[in-house]
């Protein structure tokens, strides 16, 4: 069923982003001390290892210290907020399907998927990072990003690579997320509501 | 900075535009549509590029502090737009929506607060406080205007030139209400354009020049403005003088009520009856989503290569997603069934809209179509205006022709985003053609079916200042006062009453009419009321023109009324005194009562309060 896998991996891609984040801070990092002490081939596979090794050893004698970014939560309450309203996100991920037949679960899945999909499509316009199709050959010359195309499997050797496209991936091509009022509470993803009569 | 700017005032949208003058030159001109800054949700506030006309009047208490603040207000006492729509599908009592259907309700008092309007008798005094039309369209004006100062703090709306567009179809009154509401506002200076001549505008805006290719001399252009709550034709011919094409407006059709709304309600409706033919009930808010379920589904299913069917899933009010939500499908063959053969049927050209007579007790409402049939519509309006272009030079009218041809069509308004009722409304009018021997009318391409409007009004106040055609025309109707005819009274029967022309067909703007030579009588002191007739279709009237008898060419308005001053007179004597009209550079009529002697002149009011 694709509307729950889409959802899914958009929900998981935002992790991903997060902690490739994090990650990226720390190679960085990584790499600089490297350079700093003395240069190592880069494409060996001891290189590749290198980092791992590294972060296993206690930190002890670190002489600069790595700076996190802390993401606002504000921006990610906001999103909640946004898929929940237009795609009832929250509503479809907190209630137990397991009782439920697929059809059901379709039916609501549908729910979810045009609504998480406007919300997105006007808040978070993406794009592909790859245009051809999935399955395709496309060779990598050599400085490729290495932050919006990653290497998977038989990684040795140097560029240019090819190889098969596993994912297109996804890039968010423009934020622009609605402006809040002083004083709002973000974490109210929905408010209760009380109809009178 | 200088710019002009363009309002699209609709019932369910409005839309800001503007031309960059010093971008501008000639035909090559930097023209914009502008994202409307607007609550999207309490406490947030978004840029769309429509603001949904809709207000929404929230009780004390009722949302957190400073919910509705927008950049340029801190407390708004309303919402306006989006927020507005979004609170009103769950509490409609509060909401106020269609205020410009309201705003040309000649059976209503458009200063007086009825909006919302009360659901039943008696529920008037429920505490909410309510608006007038008047009031509504001066917020939705100020919050555009204030959108715009917000981010053009060098260029204030108030001091560029401001076209605003109100339908053909708009009466008199309707048009001096959207004058004072724009004043009231602060842009005193707006002008008013017809809707469907912004529609043609923004094509010849977006053909960049091209558009003197696609349209030849002796074109008659019809204009299809399908818009979420109304229908408006409009007629405009091309003409050819010392080498240059010239546009001439030449016809204008009645305000229909029906537009894109009726047409999801509708939808809804079968949905609806689907799902209780299955033992399932809905609640007031389903029924709500449904619509909006329905517009979806609608737009899906008659669109180019659509599918066979797709579900329409109604969504639980409640947390409870999925064992909440009903399940039901819609076909394509059902939506062409409702939509396409209940509101576009292949008629003939000779049909008419049926009018059913309205039940003795109707509720305080606005004055629907009754007849759902828009082609039906269309054929009555092309075949009323048979002799719109008789007076044009090389307009020769077939002889055998029952209805006024078209050569070329224009659409505009979302409904016809769908190709399948475009291509229905092509097929109907060209089989009308056909049947009459003359050459199928050809689509005018590449129309912003959207956001034409607001476009061509920037476009038109930027040739407003001498740079590029115009369309020509003046008022498309002209205008009678009822007289009482001097014949000896009979018992029981009321006396015949004559209409006296006082404003002729095609006033253009900034003119003046001589006045109609009868005297009619005044009361000094006294609020005098005339009754008010216009015409589409008699275009020879002059003033001084006496109407004995008259049929449906002939249609009533509101009443109009004239107080003259007591000043210097004795109340109640009675002065004679002749109508004159005149149309203002905003674009309204003006109608005055001079004296037989002096130079004193009053105006008389067309927007007069309910009895």
């Amino acid at each position: 069923m694709s509307p729950p896998g889409l959802l899914t991996r958009l929900f998981v891609l935002s992790w991903v982003a997060f902690f490739r984040t994090l990650f990226d801070a720390q190679f960085a990092a990584g790499v600089e001390r490297l350079r700093s002490s003395k240069a190592l081939p880069a494409t060996t596979v001891e290189a590749e290892e290198a980092p791992p090794k590294e972060r296993k050893a206690p930190p002890k004698k670190k002489a600069e210290p790595v700076v996190l970014r802390e993401a606002g939560p504000e921006a990610a309450l906001q999103l909640l907020a946004l898929l929940q309203r237009e795609g009832r996100f929250v509503d479809f991920l907190e209630e137990d399907v397991a009782a439920f037949s697929d059809a059901q679960i379709g039916a609501a899945a549908r729910v979810v998927h045009e609504g998480a999909k406007r919300a997105l499509a006007e808040h978070l316009p993406m794009e592909p990072i790859r245009t051809e199709e999935e399955g395709t050959k496309i060779t990598l010359e050599k400085g490729f990003d290495a932050a919006r195309v990653r290497l998977t499997g038989n990684v040795v050797g140097d560029p240019p690579y090819t190889g098969t496209l596993a994912h297109r991936g996804w890039r968010v091509k423009e934020v622009r997320l609605p402006k809040m009022a002083a004083g709002h509470d973000a974490s109210v993803i929905a408010p209760a509501e009380v109809e009178l009569s | 900075m200088s710019y002009t700017i363009g309002i699209d005032l609709g019932t369910t949208h409005s839309a800001l535009a503007s031309v960059d003058l010093d971008l501008s030159e000639g035909e090559e001109i930097a023209l914009f549509v502008h994202e409307i800054p607007q609550c999207t949700a309490p406490s947030e506030v978004d840029a769309k590029k429509l603001l949904p006309s809709f207000l929404y009047l929230p009780a004390q208490g009722e949302l957190p502090e400073g919910a509705l603040a927008l950049p340029w207000d801190p407390r708004p006492p309303f919402a306006v737009g989006e927020l507005a729509r979004l609170l009103g599908q769950k509490t409609p009592m509060r909401l106020v929506s269609s205020a410009k259907s309201w705003l040309c309700h000649a059976g209503v008092d458009r200063r007086a607060p009825i909006l919302p309007v009360a659901s039943s008798i008696g529920t008037a005094d429920d505490g909410i406080e309510r608006l007038s039309p008047l009031a509504a369209s001066i917020a939705f004006l100020a919050h555009l205007k204030e959108a715009w100062n917000a981010k053009n703090p060098d260029a204030p709306m108030e001091e560029q030139d401001v076209v605003i567009t109100v339908p053909a179809s708009f009466d008199p009154a309707a048009r001096e209400l959207t004058a004072e509401a724009a004043r009231e506002a602060g842009l005193g200076h707006a002008v008013l354009l017809e809707e469907p001549q912004a529609a043609l505008y923004s094509w010849i805006e977006r053909s960049a020049g091209r558009w003197r290719e696609e349209v030849r001399v002796r074109d008659i252009i019809l204009v299809v403005d399908l818009g979420g709550g109304t229908s408006d034709f409009s007629v405009i011919a091309v003409l050819e003088k010392e080498g240059n094409l010239e546009l001439h407006r030449v016809a204008v059709g009645d305000h229909v009520l029906l537009g894109g709304d009726n047409m999801d309600l509708a939808l809804a409706a079968l949905v609806r009856k689907k799902l209780e033919d299955d033992g399932k009930t809905l609640d007031a808010f389903q029924v709500s989503t449904l619509v909006h379920a329905c517009r979806a589904a609608k737009e899906l299913l008659l669109a180019e290569g659509a599918p066979e069917k797709t579900p329409v899933v109604v969504t639980s009010r409640g947390s409870k997603l999925v064992s909440g939500s009903l399940r039901t499908e819609l076909t394509r063959s059902e939506v062409e069934e409702v939509l396409v053969e209940g509101f576009f049927p292949k008629v003939e050209a000779s049909a008419r809209p049926v009018v059913r007579a309205r039940a003795a007790l109707t509720q305080l409402g606005l004055p629907y179509a009754q007849d759902a049939a828009i082609t039906r519509h269309l054929s009555a309006f092309l075949t009323r205006q048979i002799a719109a272009t008789d007076e044009l030079e090389g307009f020769a009218r077939p002889p055998a022709a029952t209805f006024l041809h078209p050569t070329a069509v224009l659409f505009n308004g979302g409904v016809l985003k769908s190709t399948v009722l475009a291509d229905r409304v092509m097929e109907t009018v060209n089989a009308w053609l056909s049947k009459e021997g003359a050459p199928a009318a050809r689509l005018l391409s590449g129309a912003d079916l959207d956001l034409a409007v607001a476009r061509g009004a920037a476009y038109y106040a930027y040739v407003r200042r001498g740079k590029g055609v115009r369309i020509r025309g003046g008022t498309a109707k002209s205008y009678y006062v009822g007289v009482e005819s001097s014949v000896p009274a009979v018992p029981g029967l009321e006396p015949p009453v004559s209409a006296l022309c006082v404003a002729p067909f095609g006033m253009e703007e900034g003119t003046d009419a001589p006045p109609a030579p009868q005297e009619l009588g005044l009361v000094v002191g006294e609020p005098v009321r005339f009754r008010f007739f216009e015409s589409a279709t008699r275009r020879d009237d002059r003033p001084g023109t006496m109407i004995e008898r008259f049929g449906d060419e002939l249609r009533e308005l509101s009443e109009i009324e004239a107080t003259m001053p007591a000043e210097g007179r004795a109340p109640g004597g009675v002065v004679p005194v002749r109508l004159s009209a005149s149309v203002t550079e905003v674009g309204t009529l003006r109608l005055e009562a001079q004296p037989r002697s002096g130079p004193e002149r009053w105006k008389v009011e067309l927007d007069v309060r309910g009895k």
